[in-house]
Order: structure tokens, then C-alpha cells, then sequence
């Protein structure tokens, strides 16, 4: 691999300390072993991006670390070991994960959906909390008494964010936020990551397909094949690595 | 002539009809609390108790225990809500979530209600017996005269209930937390744990609400009855099933619209139709039903799925 430098706009934090720390991670469903001993770690502030195919493994990733199944290994949250907490416990440690399909709640309205988005938060927060991404996504705003299942992919996506960001979470957890949405819509939701992760500093682990987009957010990435991490690196190392190049960039 | 005519409309002919409109909205309002109570499970769990009437007629015997022992019937019904509650929330707890809480197979459930249903029914037979257990009414045997009919402060105090508890849920449901959540929970289970919801121990609260308003539906069937029966419940929770149908089986409202007209119809029809009597008494209702699902399949106040692919 190359070693260039990254890019001037991406700020990599030097601090030593990882906000997550995955190690030995292993998780499936009943007998089917999916991730075979995953090793990761993401710095507090930084977008990292885990790269794979179909059935390579990235939905179980973010499964297994926001506690939706069980899962063996460590998993390091800010030092402490979380591995096999219940999501409802991890959300309160400042752990919240966009499923993939968008995980809105269809028959709520926009505020409704915010308003269980701040579940763990006090009623003042919430307030606060909602008026802020109501302005940051200005289409939820318009909708904010619609259902969320009446709304365009793109939208339901952007609400799935907000519900997440409502939590105040450290760590934000997406799960191919591009899918099944029009390249446009897909650049519109990485733009606001990008925004979030500036302004608020929080730190993102996004899991896609869409590898063009992804390394240009992300600072880092990983690839994953059939449960292990096959190749890691830089955003530029990956993007200029033959390997990465054939199987996800199409050049 | 006009002798002929005046039959018709005297005072006694709305005197007769208003007495069995409110009958009717007696039976009605029993029917439409149990049907809440089953709409309230369904929607959050998308299950069918079978043993609601059952678990109402349980508790409306706990209660009659201290009534029994000397606690006063209304007192012994409040406490009813509480055992309601108690025994709902047990269900859930013990019994459906061994079967795999929501990822229980639905006819896992089913069995499981149905065995409760007779558990409990035989239960109560041999705890107290099969002979009913005298209750007194719950307003008192009062009645407020209404265009020459003479209504049963009992029927009007029922109605009052009725109402109190719609709104009440209507408040739980959409300005409490406890409301959010619930509805989090029906509407997408996983996003609902991972926004920090405590799925089970949701459902477990819903539960228990179900068992607490239909522990109502017990007492005011004992208070009609004027004792608690083992048996009691069993016609109650048919038209309960049939008016959470007419209303469509997601709209609480709607349950207790259906559960009016259910009663309402009922006590008309066998009251107007001569062909209809006594004996057929179950049939106009459930024609109804049936007339309604022709063309409203989701029931009157029930909601297609709002969604895109």
C-alpha cells in the first residue's frame, strides 16, 4: 500500500485511548457463526467505515456491538467491557445504532419518533434536542406531524439519524444508510454524517457497500470477508489498494 | 282512527325504546371494556388473549373474597384493577415470554391462552365453587326517570366509567411516556430496545393494563348479574372479540364504539323483531360484523397498514 498523507480535510485524533476497541469479536444466529474474531477499533471523533459485501458480515458487526445478539469477545467502550450488554443498557452508555432498513416507527409522526429517540433523555434535553435537528433536517421539520412510514426512503433515513442523534450518543452506529436510496438522497444523508461528525464531534462506525461514498467521509476503513477483517487502513490507502479497487470502487 | 295510529308513538312506545337502548348500552359497555382490553394486547404484542374473559372473571372473584370478608364492593372493585393488573402482567412475564416473548409463535400463544382459559375457569371452580358469589351493585339500585323510562343509576354510573376510562387511555397512550413507549414497542420492537426502551418490562406493564380494565368488565358483569360466576364471562368475551372485530382490531376507540353497537343491535333487534327472540339473541350482532368486514375489512375504525415499500 501506499503511504500517503490523508486528506487536509479530515482530522485524525492522535489521542492513544480508542473510543471502541473491538477484539476476538465473535457473534451469529443459533448455530451459524457469522464473525469469525473481528479486531477494530475507532478513535473518539473519527468516521470509520467498514467495507464488505453482501452477507460478509457488516449488519452482524453492528448487531453484536449494540447488544441486539449476543455476541463472544471484547468489546471496549471508553476502557470498560460492554460485550453481551442488553441495547437498552448501551444506549444509556452512549451507544446508538441506525438498523439497516432505517428503523423508523411507521405508524408514529416525526416528533414521535424524536421524542422515543430521546427516550433516555430528560424532558428539557428532548426539547432542546428536537428543536436542533428539526433545523439540521429542515424536510423533517416540514413533516413533523406526518407519519414516518408516509415518508420518501430518503426522509425515513434521515429520521432514523435524528431518532439516533436524540440519544446524545458517543458512538453512532449506521448500517448502510445508502441503501435502496437515489445517489443524490445517499450524498445528501453522508454530507449531514459529515456535518455531525464535525459540529458534535461525535464518532461514527458506518458498515457499506457503497465504498466510493464511504471513503470519502471516512478517515479509516476496514474490509470484511466472510466474518474477518481482511485488510485495513487509511481511507486513501484503501481507496488506492487493487484489491479494495476490484472488489468495491468497479475500476 | 287515529286510536290505531297513536299506539305507535304513545308514551309508552318511547318509554319501552329508550329502556332498551339503555339496556343495550349496558350490555354494550361491559362488552366494549373487554374489548379494550384484548385491542390493548393485540396492538402492543399482536397477540390474541383468549383467557381475558377468563383472567376478568378471576380477579372479580379475588376481589369478591374480600368484599367476603367484609371490604366494601366498591373498594373490592378498585382493588379488582390492581389484581387485573398483577395477573395480566404475570401472564406476559411467566408465560409468554418462556414461549419466546414476541417471537412466540402466534399458535404457541394461542394454546397457551386457551389452556389458561380453562385453568383458570376450573380454578375457580374449585377455589369457590360453582354456585355464584352474591355481589351487590356497584351504584346502588337508584333510578333517574327518562322519558317515562325508569333508567338504573347502575347503567348510567357504567357509562360513566366507560367514558373515563376511554379518555384516560386516550391520555396514556398519546401524552405519557409510558404511552410512547408502548406505541414504540408495537411499531418497531427493535429500534424501539435500541432507543433505551425496556421492551419486556413494556409489554409486561401493557399486559397488565389489559388485565386491569378487563377486571372491570368482570365486576360490572358480576354487578349486572349480581354475582360472580365461573361462567360468567364466556358470552362476554364473544361479543368482546366481536366488537374489537367491528371496530377493527387496532383502534381501542373503536373497540368501544363496536362494543356499544354490539350491545346495542343486540337488544333491538331481539326487542323489535319478532322472528329474532331470546334464543337468537347472538345473531344480530354477529350478522353485523359480518355485513361490516364485507366492506371494511380492516373494521370501521381500523387502519390499513400506512407504509411504502
Amino acid at each position: 500500500m501506499t503511504d500517503q498523507p490523508t486528506g487536509d480535510s479530515i482530522q485524525r485524533p492522535v489521542d492513544a485511548s480508542p473510543l471502541l476497541s473491538v477484539s476476538g469479536l465473535h457473534a451469529g444466529y443459533g448455530p451459524v457463526q457469522v464473525l469469525d474474531g473481528i479486531d477494530l477499533e475507532v478513535s473518539a471523533g473519527e468516521i470509520v467505515v467498514v467495507l464488505g459485501a453482501n452477507g460478509a458480515g457488516k449488519t452482524t458487526t453492528l448487531r453484536a456491538l449494540s447488544g441486539m445478539i449476543a455476541a463472544r469477545g471484547t468489546v471496549l467502550l471508553d476502557g470498560d467491557d460492554v460485550v453481551g450488554r442488553k441495547p437498552e443498557d448501551l444506549v444509556r452508555l452512549g451507544v446508538a445504532h441506525v438498523p439497516q432498513g432505517r428503523g423508523t416507527f411507521p405508524e408514529l409522526t416525526v416528533t414521535e419518533n424524536l421524542r422515543v429517540g430521546g427516550f433516555t433523555r430528560s424532558s428539557e434535553e428532548l426539547a432542546e434536542d428536537m428543536e436542533r435537528w428539526l433545523a439540521v433536517f429542515p424536510r423533517l421539520a416540514e413533516r413533523r406531524d406526518q407519519a414516518a412510514g408516509s415518508m420518501s426512503g430518503g426522509e425515513q433515513q434521515m429520521l432514523a439519524i435524528a431518532r439516533a442523534l436524540m440519544s446524545r450518543p458517543r458512538l453512532l452506529l449506521l448500517d448502510e444508510p445508502s441503501l435502496g436510496l437515489a445517489p443524490l438522497v445517499t450524498r445528501d444523508v453522508f454530507e449531514r454524517i459529515v456535518e455531525i461528525n464535525s459540529e458534535l464531534g461525535t464518532t461514527v462506525l458506518v458498515v457499506e457497500q457503497n465504498a466510493n461514498l464511504a471513503l470519502d467521509v471516512a478517515s479509516r476503513g476496514y474490509v470484511l470477508e466472510s466474518g474477518k477483517i481482511v485488510a485495513q487502513g487509511s481511507a486513501d490507502d484503501l481507496r488506492n489498494d487493487d484489491v479494495v479497487r476490484r472488489a468495491y470502487l468497479g475500476v | 282512527m287515529t286510536s290505531s295510529v297513536a299506539p305507535t308513538w304513545g308514551s309508552d312506545t318511547v318509554q319501552l325504546f329508550v329502556q332498551r337502548v339503555f339496556d343495550g348500552l349496558q350490555a354494550g359497555a361491559v362488552y366494549a371494556i373487554l374489548a379494550l382490553a384484548i385491542v390493548i394486547i393485540f396492538r402492543a404484542s399482536g397477540m390474541l388473549n383468549f383467557a381475558q374473559g377468563e383472567l376478568a372473571m378471576f380477579s372479580t372473584f379475588v376481589a369478591w373474597s374480600f368484599f367476603d370478608q367484609g371490604l366494601p364492593w366498591w373498594a373490592a372493585t378498585i382493588l379488582s384493577l390492581v389484581i387485573g393488573f398483577v395477573i395480566g402482567s404475570l401472564m406476559y412475564r411467566v408465560l409468554i415470554v418462556r414461549l419466546g416473548g414476541t417471537l412466540a409463535s402466534p399458535l404457541a400463544v394461542v394454546m397457551v391462552t386457551i389452556g389458561l382459559f380453562l385453568m383458570l375457569n376450573d380454578g375457580a371452580g374449585i377455589i369457590w365453587g360453582t354456585d355464584p358469589a352474591k355481589v351487590p351493585r356497584l351504584f346502588g339500585e337508584g333510578r333517574v326517570e327518562l322519558f317515562g323510562a325508569g333508567i338504573a343509576v347502575q347503567v348510567l354510573g357504567l357509562l360513566a366509567v366507560l367514558a373515563v376510562l376511554v379518555i384516560a387511555f386516550g391520555q396514556i397512550f398519546q401524552r405519557t411516556k409510558l404511552g410512547l413507549a408502548l406505541r414504540a414497542v408495537t411499531s418497531n420492537q427493535q429500534s424501539a430496545a435500541l432507543a433505551g426502551i425496556k421492551v419486556t418490562t413494556t409489554l409486561m406493564i401493557g399486559w397488565g393494563l389489559s388485565g386491569a380494565i378487563g377486571a372491570l368488565a368482570g365486576t360490572f358483569t358480576a354487578s349486572a348479574n349480581l354475582g360472580v360466576d365461573k361462567n360468567m364471562m364466556q358470552i362476554v368475551l364473544i361479543y368482546a372479540f366481536a366488537a374489537a372485530t367491528l371496530g377493527g382490531f387496532d383502534s381501542p376507540f373503536g373497540a368501544v364504539i363496536g362494543g356499544l353497537i354490539i350491545g346495542l343491535v343486540s337488544e333491538l333487534v331481539v326487542g323489535y323483531v319478532d322472528i329474532i327472540g331470546p334464543d337468537l339473541r347472538l345473531l344480530p350482532g354477529f350478522v353485523l360484523v359480518l355485513a361490516v368486514l364485507l366492506v371494511r375489512p380492516q373494521g370501521l375504525f381500523g387502519t390499513a397498514k400506512v407504509g411504502r415499500a
